[in-house]
């Protein structure tokens, strides 16, 4: 909505706004029409500057997937874990190896230079 | 005013009619009165603390508090951010002139295309059709147009124009062309592959893939404007079958 002119601001009882256009008014759409795919690009821009029209469905409407979301989870988890192997260092290697068998993982505390008491 | 004026909508109104808010009937009993917003568009203007017709019609509503005055005309009058087609007329120096259709030509910068700086000038001749947006449109001062958006994009916005026809209707068929449900323009898609330019200054410009097609859809969209719409059906019709 474009707002040309605001009557004048003392006036706290009515808001009278100007609009001098009628595409706000009556919801006009964009300006460039392709009909049967005569000018591709313009179709897109069509779909772009047009106000999306609300679907039947539901408001938003769900993108076609390859694959379903679980299984994109699932692999999701398998690659943190492979990538975290990946780049860990030869003690923390070595200490999953041990833990393998058993369901739990250790962290690994690094080890740090310990300034000396006195 | 707000009830006064939901009550005439849909009635003919003549320049003169006025609404005002000392007509209602309801007084308030409170002495803080809650600002009740009126969005007045096309036809309908403020005078003081009334809302007063200046062009004869239908008065429209839309919600929740947008009014205006339907009616017809062909001269247009440039309004800010209606996109129009306009013709290229003066190239002086950093502005070029356009023919919007209005009382005065619009000035168009070479800079306010997508991508243009000092160096890369658009490529913009006399006689160009320029499809562009109002920036700048009121009585006071000379009305200026802009081929991009405030981010800078085109958006289908700039120069068109090769092999097609540039035509004049009425502003009411392009509204009719425009509007959500387009009726016209549902009736026109069963025709042929086509590209349509609409301007709110009442031009059209179409491209088709034959000449012979361009012109039968410039004559079929110049002669509707004036039918009802079983006329029109009628028209678009026997156009439709007699089409080769």
């Amino acid at each position: 909505l474009s707002l040309s002119l605001v009557s004048d601001w003392s006036s706290d009882r009515n808001l009278i706004i100007e609009e001098q256009s009628f595409v706000p008014c009556e919801d006009l759409k964009f300006g460039r029409i392709s009909f049967k795919g005569f000018n591709p690009e313009v179709e897109k821009l069509m779909i772009l500057m047009n106000p999306r029209e609300e679907e039947e469905g539901g408001e938003e409407s769900r993108m076609q997937t390859d694959i379903t979301d679980e299984e994109m989870a699932l692999r999701y988890e398998s690659l943190v874990g492979s990538m975290k192997k990946k780049f860990a260092k030869k003690r923390e290697r070595a200490a999953n190896e041990d833990n393998k068998n058993q369901n739990f993982s250790e962290t690994i505390t690094k080890r740090a230079f310990m300034k000396p008491q006195d | 005013m707000f009830p006064a004026l939901k009550q005439r909508v849909g009635d003919v109104l003549l320049p003169g009619d006025e609404f005002s808010s000392e007509d209602d009937d309801t007084i308030s009993l409170t002495d803080h009165v809650k600002p009740e917003k009126v969005v007045c568009g096309p036809g309908l203007r403020r005078s003081g603390d009334r809302l007063v017709v200046c062009k004869s019609g239908v008065l429209r509503h839309k919600q929740p508090n947008m009014f205006w005055m339907e009616s017809q005309q062909r001269r247009y009058v440039p309004a800010k951010g209606e996109t129009i087609i306009g013709i290229v007329t003066v190239k002086s120096g950093d502005i070029f002139k356009v023919d919007c259709g209005g009382s005065e030509q619009a000035s168009l910068s070479y800079l306010a295309f997508e991508g243009a700086t000092k160096r890369n000038r658009p490529n913009v001749q006399v006689g160009d059709l320029v499809f562009a947006q109002f920036i700048i449109a009121n009585k006071d001062m000379e009305p200026e147009l802009v081929c991009m958006d405030s981010s800078g994009r085109a958006n289908g916005m700039g120069v068109f124009g090769g092999g097609g026809l540039l035509f004049s209707v009425s502003l009411g068929l392009v509204r009719r062309l425009l509007s959500p449900h387009s009726e016209v323009l549902s009736d026109l898609q069963q025709l042929f592959p086509c590209e349509l330019v609409v301007g709110m200054n009442g031009r059209l410009w179409v491209k088709s893939s034959r000449v012979q097609q361009t012109l039968v859809i410039a004559n079929l969209l110049q002669s509707c404007d004036t039918m009802t719409a079983q006329q029109r059906r009628e028209l678009f019709r026997r156009v439709a079958q007699g089409a080769l």
